[in-house]
């Protein structure tokens, strides 16, 4: 029924399959809405948010999301900026369509989840109007909205390449005349892109009342806004890989050429080696010598459940072991390890993230306080959800109506 | 909005809170909520969302019977002196909470905050409440709120001003008189309720004020220090247990 759409030469599953899975993600993202008009409607006190926890399961969704996000203009900036000077990097145009739909999704979907999260929605544009430009959280405001709209633009030549619309000479043109300049959105949203994920780590960073997240840095910058850079660009194609290799599973067929997994498992094994080392100086700095001049310990930042098992799962399993693993060229031959390895890459940049915005201010800080435990509501799961649900829909309906993959058709001929 | 660097007139108001006399009656706390007109809900029970300036913390030695001391400490905004911008004036996107470089207090503009909630995050003191609900008050107390303090909408934050309403007033009243108004002086509500006279309030630049004086008391101390937050409020105790329980300290 809707095979005039479907990209010419290319299998796809039968409407009534494909109906059904739309059915069930649209079923969710109800959930996640209807969820979200409560939290708008009856105000926040629905959440499991309080006075101690003034960030919860929406900012820690937001700022994973975000992160892994990142493949898109990460590997927009090798392809499009790099490849000239490294032509190894063309490779990455196999799967630069994908890395686009997944970055609009990664930031459409969270800016949802902003909305959700702010107490006054109706205010949000004041960020704009009485911009305090101390704080992290207007530069956030002002990329993620700049970024947003370069990805939209990113987005649009890859939505005119269906196959109906093409066939509308002005719109095939226009569609072309972006591609031809995709090279700038590119590197604009590149350079949008770094700032945005660096004030991101800025707005735990900043914080000098907080020993938990506080941490020094390079003139105005504190050491995570680099951190935040580095540790996206070390899972943003890796999440964008892990995608790939989903879609060729339950489609059944070959999307990408397996020397494109290959590139980006050493590239972000190069990367996440970097962070880790980084990020155990960091944490080593932060726990040795700038938190016992502040009369803590260590010690003093795990408990309970936010114990020091965060910190092991966070750089050993889920930083450590998946750098080791994809530096290994027989670990990135073999597809159970490459794509455990992209997994664990993904977790614990989360991970990351989660205690950036939930363990780091459970933490009490006078010594007369106590410790206290978030526990998120129905009214936060479900919208994030929905976001997850929202950003499966758009990709499958990419996947299914667009020429994502430009060799799928030669890589499946047989 | 707050600069970069202290403007450092001849006013910089602060508290000091003499641990040795408060018996934690909470009067503070109940004249702070009728004086800024600080709404309530019918179950208070979730002290980690109800609203209150005046916090009061209960402290204890750790110690065992007959070894066990407790004490009480009130907790009102410290209004931090730290250079630049406080904790949480400059990481507000919307510049809703600022100091007044005039005078060293910590204000809100409720209509201008979006209830992001990043102030609260950045306070180490736990001084700011969110408006987690509709701001309510059971018949007839709405009739009575003070109309010197606006009241604050569901979905921003609050938190003590050291009702610089009055220090608005005492201000107007001295430019009527013809007298400097940077030379008035108020006190705020809770120093007025309690019944212990535990609370002080002043000018810490005017040497002759008391809570210039009692600030340089050798038993006074702030909390956190290490933070370089420079709270504008302290605290005098002659205990040794209760001074070390003002900071962190690595055993």
């Amino acid at each position: 029924m809707d095979r005039a759409l479907i990209p010419a030469g290319l299998k796809r599953c039968s409407l009534p399959v494909f109906g059904l899975w739309m059915l069930l993600l649209f079923g969710v993202i109800g959930w996640g809405v209807f969820a979200g008009a409560v939290v708008l409607l009856k105000a926040m006190n629905v959440t499991g948010l309080n006075d101690y926890f003034g960030f919860g399961a929406y900012i820690t969704v937001d700022l994973a999301i975000i992160a892994l996000g990142a493949g898109a203009f990460f590997s927009g900036f090798l392809y499009y900026g790099l490849s000239r000077f490294f032509p190894s990097l063309k490779e990455l145009g196999k799967i630069i369509n994908l890395a686009v739909v997944v970055g609009f999704v990664c930031y459409t979907g969270a800016l949802a989840i902003l909305v959700l999260e702010i107490g006054q929605p109706l205010r949000a544009w004041f960020g704009y109007w009485h911009a305090n430009v101390h704080s992290m959280l207007t530069e956030v405001i002002f990329c993620i909205s700049c970024y947003a709209i370069v990805l939209i633009v990113e987005y649009v030549p890859v939505v005119l390449e269906n196959r109906k619309l093409c066939e509308v000479k002005p719109i095939k043109v226009f569609g072309r005349s972006l591609h031809d300049v995709m090279a700038i959105f590119a590197l604009t949203g590149t350079f949008l892109s770094f700032f945005h994920q660096g004030s991101l780590g800025g707005i735990a960073g900043v914080l000098f009342g907080r020993p938990y997240a506080y941490r020094a840095g390079l003139f105005i910058w504190p050491w995570t806004f680099f951190l935040f850079i580095l540790s996206a660009i070390a899972s943003g194609p890796a999440f964008t890989a892990l995608i790939c290799g989903v879609l060729e599973k339950v489609s059944g067929k070959k999307l990408v050429d397996r020397s494109v997994y290959d590139l980006i498992g050493k590239i972000e094994g190069v990367l996440l080696s970097v962070y880790i080392v980084l990020k155990i100086a960091d944490t080593a700095y932060w726990g040795l010598v700038q938190s016992p001049g502040l009369g803590l310990k260590m010690g003093d930042f795990y408990w309970g459940p936010y114990g020091i098992w965060l910190l092991i799962a966070e750089i050993g399993v889920c930083g450590v072991l998946p750098a080791m693993i994809l530096l290994w060229p027989a670990g990135r031959k073999s597809n159970f390890l490459l794509f455990g390895a992209f997994f664990l890459d993904i977790a614990g940049v989360s991970l990351n993230r989660f205690v950036m915005s939930i363990p780091a201010f459970a933490a009490p800080v006078m010594p007369f306080d106590k410790w206290q435990v978030y526990i998120p509501t129905v009214y936060e799961t479900a919208p994030t959800l929905a976001m997850l649900a929202y950003c499966a829909l758009i990709i499958s309906l990419s996947y299914r109506y667009l020429p994502l993959f430009p060799r799928e058709k030669e890589l499946n001929r047989a | 909005m707050s600069e970069g660097r202290h403007a450092q007139g001849g006013v910089r108001f602060g508290m000091v809170i003499d641990l040795d006399k408060c018996t934690g009656c909470g009067a503070c706390s109940v004249a702070c909520q009728a004086e800024n007109n600080i709404s309530f809900r019918p179950d208070e029970s979730n002290k980690l969302r109800s609203i209150t300036w005046m916090s009061i913390f209960e402290l204890n030695n750790g110690g065992h019977y007959p070894d066990y001391k407790y004490a009480f400490l009130p907790r009102p905004c410290m209004h931090c002196d730290s250079p630049g911008h406080a904790p949480c004036t400059f990481v507000c996107p919307v510049n809703a909470t600022t100091r007044d470089e005039n005078n060293g207090i910590v204000t809100m503009v409720y209509p201008r905050c979006i209830g992001c909630r990043y102030c609260i995050v950045a306070c180490p003191y736990h001084a700011r409440s969110f408006n987690w609900w509709d701001p309510k008050w059971p018949e007839p107390m709405e009739s009575m709120l003070s109309p010197e303090v606006s009241t604050r909408m569901r979905g921003v934050v609050e938190k003590c001003t050291f009702c610089h309403h009055r220090l608005l007033a005492v201000r107007s009243k001295a430019y009527k008189d013809g007298t400097d108004p940077d030379k008035a002086t108020y006190t705020t509500a809770c120093a007025d309720a309690c019944p212990a006279k535990a609370i002080v309030f002043g000018n810490l630049l005017d040497p002759q004020s008391e809570a210039a004086r009692l600030s340089k008391d050798p038993n006074a101390f702030q909390i956190l220090k290490k933070l370089n937050t420079k709270p504008k409020v302290y605290y005098i105790s002659a205990h040794d247990w209760i001074r070390k329980l003002s900071d962190n300290a690595v055993a």
